[in-house]
């Protein structure tokens, strides 16, 4: 019998109803990805999706791979469990803004500072949606929603600054709307060796509508979204009207881009040195005017999974495989003889 | 006993005294290495043949500020000519580093034990630092024992004048090898070879061979000192104990435990995970395990308990034998995660070394008050095995049965150890590897039902599901805390389902019963009159208790429980068997509640939590109370 080898988005799509509301961002992000997957040459059965807890998290039900709805935050810790042990298999993440940067804050941090192997899409929609109404972690100040009747009084996070300084080795932001923009970032995303994080803005229709349109909106975006190509000047807007460059004391602004001249930022995503990729990261807070949007970071770095593996099969090259009869003898031992 | 009279080389007479056994102390401050003194004697005791068992005892703290009570750390260790299972009771001698020392554990000692005393830390200023009012030295405090006043410090120091002189040690480095001093005269008293410690400092300091050597001057030091001073007229000797024949060696709780682990892993063919975030008493695990690589053992060191907890469901999710290893407290933190292992139905083990609660509690000392959390600490019903060793090297075995519960039924299993049992150690007859048993694990390779892959799909006789492991081809399938349908898997709401999915994964836990061989019940006359019950490290002192209320020719059964959950299926019947039941514990009575609960019989509880063992005298005083005999005093 012949293994069929060309795959289709059918051998990624599960037999379950998907129950996300009418509208939904989740919907153009899962079709996104089991579009790409075979396109990729991922196997189901080499696939394993991770999530927490939040609207988000129910989409591994929908993939027809191996898959764990876990619990709330500690996805990044499961998955880190899995490319350990298994280091043939691809692992995703699946997460949201509540479930990675609140509850889960501290998992995903350390999962990107070890640089696990695994591709973490956290999808951003500013609000949670599961409990039907709160403000997240990634709200702007102000925000008022079920529990902020006076409108939210802490600090948002920026993910993908955030990320950057938990020293990931890929950060990229994609959004929704955006299929094409998407896929290729959740490609580049999967190609990368060592833990990839992809912020993806994703439209809450229900508690949260809008909250991207201004990178979204057909009349605005072209005004607001900056696209990041690799060894291209940073410029966007009509014709490419408007120029990132640096400040002297290292933080970007935007200049038209005829006044910016030979200054404008030449983006670099694989260069060592994270402070400009953390300079672009603070060009905009919120996505309410021009954001940047693509692959902010993508270096190589040791991998945790496969330093692991390294130290295993060191230990067995100079030791031989255990012995467990010499194990259990080792140190001081005597002999007790017979009477 | 018996005393055979001899002459020590400078003449003087010496009474050389044959003992059945011996219990030694060793005290001083937090950084006078009481730990490694009683390591080493521990070895040599070991080597000599007698039968032991240690009780090492220190504070939290890593070094609490130098000559207080807080910062005592003591070491015990009970050896025989005989089988014995506790570190004893009362001490013969105690070998008290400073004032501090004395005050903690003078008490303890025996009416007329040896009090071995380093004088040189007797000063004015430590005297008054942990209070002492007037010098117990010359104040008659100390009447009542054979005191030795030996000038350890100043000996040590003399004795390593040469590197002192010559600039190789500087003198708090040389005043660091007093503990050896100590070493070699304890040594010299009862007669022991130092040959093994001398190698094992040219190991220890392999890469300071200076630090070796003066070690090595300090111990021989000490033990000329005993040789050829006139303070000491008695020499002691125990006899090597009439062990099973076969090879041993010592070995503490928490080393064979994590052998245990290593055992399972290479019998069951699985590769071993473990993932851990360091706490006390349970840190020894994760640093013997990460030892261990060359048996593929892949240990992760998490940023917290919670994520431990998961990469243990991950990896067990990937066809790992995987384990994580905590106390109490973090087993507070892995609750929820535990609840997602019961409800996905994954093998794995979760090791609780259990110690002084609640919250941060007493992270040194020891307790079993955790048993409660074990059983119901989860939201939700999340019934789940509990098993608990009930000896140092017995943890290798209640480990390897751990992982035969969690591999046949598919379940997480907890494992009650306790810092007793953790950080004490005895001589273990060893195990020939070939004769533990295999564990068989089978993953599931193509659908099991003509409909399909149902990952449901139970195993009558163990009522564990399907093990799928990512990678096999067309048994995709997602699993997750949601209830599931009692045979897809598929997220389910409906309330049958649920109640029968609920009465199913208590099924799995009670049907672990059937596999459990007859309890045995330790009754030479067939009719005690009392049974004592027990269950972790208590074994020892109830065995201690027995010997020593059978000894004035009283009839008691005894029973230790190695499965908590479920409870083996003939314990009703045995309970039933006896009018009275006493239930030792190290907490308030939990699993006399649980006992009381399930088989509404009365159980009469012993329960304090003072951190340390119970003493075998004070159970035989229960049972004595218990069997209607006046209880000496």
């Amino acid at each position: 019998m012949t293994e069929a080898t060309t795959l289709s988005k059918k051998d990624f799509t599960s037999d379950q109803e998907v129950r996300w509301c009418p509208g939904c961002g989740d919907y153009a992000v899962l079709a996104a990805v089991q579009s790409l997957l075979p396109e990729l040459g991922a196997r189901p059965e080499s696939t394993v999706f991770v999530s927490g807890i939040g609207c988000s998290s129910r989409f591994p039900y929908y993939m027809d791979t191996y898959g764990i709805h876990s619990i709330h935050g500690r996805a990044p810790a499961i998955a880190t469990g899995i490319a350990a042990s298994r280091q043939d298999l691809d692992v995703w993440v699946i997460t949201g803004d509540g479930d990675a940067l609140s509850i889960g804050g501290n998992h995903l941090v350390h999962a990107l500072r070890r640089n696990v192997n695994i591709n973490i899409l956290l999808f951003n929609n500013e609000i949670y949606g599961l409990t039907k109404g709160q403000y997240s972690p990634t709200s702007p100040l102000g925000s008022v929603h079920k529990s902020t009747p006076m409108g939210s009084i802490d600090r948002p996070l920026n993910p993908v600054a955030l990320a950057l300084g938990a020293e990931a080795t890929f950060v990229a932001r994609s959004i929704d709307t955006d299929r094409k923009h998407l896929t290729e970032v959740l490609r580049a995303a999967y190609e990368h060796r060592g833990a990839s994080f992809v912020e993806i803005y994703q439209n809450c229709v229900v508690f949260n509508d809008d909250a991207f349109q201004a990178i979204t909106d057909r009349e605005t975006k072209v005004i607001n979204q900056i696209p990041l190509r690799q060894d291209q000047p940073i410029v966007f807007g009509k014709d490419g009207e408007h120029a990132v460059v640096a400040r002297p004391d290292g933080s970007m602004k935007i200049l038209p881009t005829d006044e910016a001249g030979d200054r404008v930022v030449i983006h670099d995503a694989h260069k060592d040195e994270p402070t400009t990729a953390f300079a672009l990261a603070r060009l905009s807070h919120n996505p309410t005017g021009p954001t940047p949007l693509g692959v902010f970071r993508d270096v190589k770095r040791p991998v945790y999974d496969d330093m692991l593996n390294d130290q295993i099969a060191q230990a067995k090259a100079k030791r031989d495989d255990g012995d467990l009869q010499a194990l259990l003898e080792s140190g001081n031992v005597w002999d007790v003889l017979k009477s | 006993m018996s005393t055979t009279e001899t002459t020590a080389k400078n003449g003087q007479p010496r009474s050389h005294v044959t003992l059945t056994g011996a219990v030694i102390r060793f005290a001083g401050d937090s950084g006078d290495g009481m730990q490694l003194t009683g390591d080493r004697f521990t070895s040599e005791t070991a080597m000599a043949g007698n039968d032991l068992a240690t009780l090492p005892d220190f504070p939290a703290e890593i070094r609490a500020p130098a000559g207080t009570l807080a910062g005592v750390s003591s070491f015990q260790l009970h050896f025989s000519d005989e089988d014995i299972h506790t570190p004893g009771d009362e001490p013969d001698m105690l070998v008290a580093m400073n004032p501090a020392a004395l005050m903690m554990h003078l008490a303890a000692v025996k009416g007329g034990g040896t009090l071995i005393l380093n004088i040189d830390a007797f000063t004015e200023r430590n005297l008054q630092k942990v209070g002492y009012d007037s010098n117990p030295l010359t104040d008659g405090t100390l009447s009542g024992y054979q005191v030795h006043e030996v000038p350890i410090t100043d000996l040590t120091l003399r004795a390593l004048a040469e590197f002192t002189e010559d600039g190789r040690l500087n003198k708090k480095e040389a005043e660091r090898s007093k503990n050896m001093f100590a070493l070699g005269l304890v040594s010299w008293m009862f007669s022991r070879p130092t040959t093994s410690t001398e190698q094992w400092l040219g190991v220890k300091f392999a890469d300071r061979p200076e630090l070796g050597e003066a070690n090595r001057k300090a111990l021989r030091a000490g033990h000329a000192y005993g040789e050829t001073t006139e303070a000491f007229v008695y020499t002691y000797e125990v006899r090597p104990a009439q062990l099973p024949p076969g090879r041993y060696r010592n070995i503490t709780g928490n080393q064979a435990l994590a052998y245990g682990l290593v055992a399972a892993s290479v019998k069951s063919g699985l590769p071993m995970f473990y993932g851990s975030y360091p706490i006390t008493p349970a840190s020894d695990i994760l640093h013997e395990l990460s030892k261990l690589k060359h048996f593929g053992v892949r240990t992760f060191q998490a940023e917290d308990e919670i994520a431990a907890m998961g990469s243990c469901i991950g990896a067990a999710f990937g066809g790992s034998l995987a384990v994580t290893g905590t106390s109490g407290p973090g087993v507070a933190l892995k609750g929820e995660a535990i609840g997602l292992a019961v409800a996905t139905e994954l093998p794995m083990i979760i090791v609780n070394v259990q110690r002084g609660g609640p919250s941060t509690g007493l992270p040194t000392k020891t307790e079993q008050s955790d048993l409660l959390q074990a059983m119901y600490g989860r939201n939700g019903e999340a019934p789940l095995p509990i098993v608990a060793p009930q000896s140092p090297s017995d943890c290798f075995y209640a480990a390897f049965e751990a992982a035969r519960i969690a591999l046949t039924h598919r379940t997480p299993v907890i494992i009650l150890s306790d810092g007793f049992l953790a950080n004490s150690s005895e001589p273990w007859l060893l195990p020939n590897v070939d004769d533990l048993p295999d564990i068989d694990v089978e993953f599931l390779t193509e659908p099991n039902h003509p409909d399909g892959f149902l990952p449901l799909l139970r195993d009558p006789t163990t009522l564990a599901r399907p093990w799928a492991v990512p990678g096999t081809k067309g048994l995709e399938h997602r699993i997750g805390g949601l209830e599931k349908h009692e045979l897809t898997g598929n997220i389910s709401y409906d309330p049958a389902n649920h109640h029968h999915m609920t009465e199913v994964r208590q099924a799995r836990v009670d049907i672990v019963a059937n596999q459990l061989p007859p309890l045995e019940v330790d009754d030479p006359s067939d009719d005690a009159d009392v049974l004592i019950l027990g269950w972790g490290s208590t074994y020892g002192p109830i065995r201690g208790a027995c010997r020593r209320v059978r000894d004035q020719g009283h009839r008691v059964a005894r029973l230790h429980l190695r499965h908590l959950s479920p409870l083996p299926a003939d314990l009703g019947d045995v309970l039933a068997r006896y009018d009275s039941v006493l239930l030792p514990e190290m907490n308030m009575g939990q699993l006399r509640m649980l006992l009381r609960a399930r088989y509404l019989k009365d159980i009469t509880g012993y329960n304090r939590v003072t951190g340390q063992p119970f003493r075998a005298k004070e159970l035989a005083d229960q049972l004595l109370a218990m069997l209607g005999q006046e209880v000496p005093a």
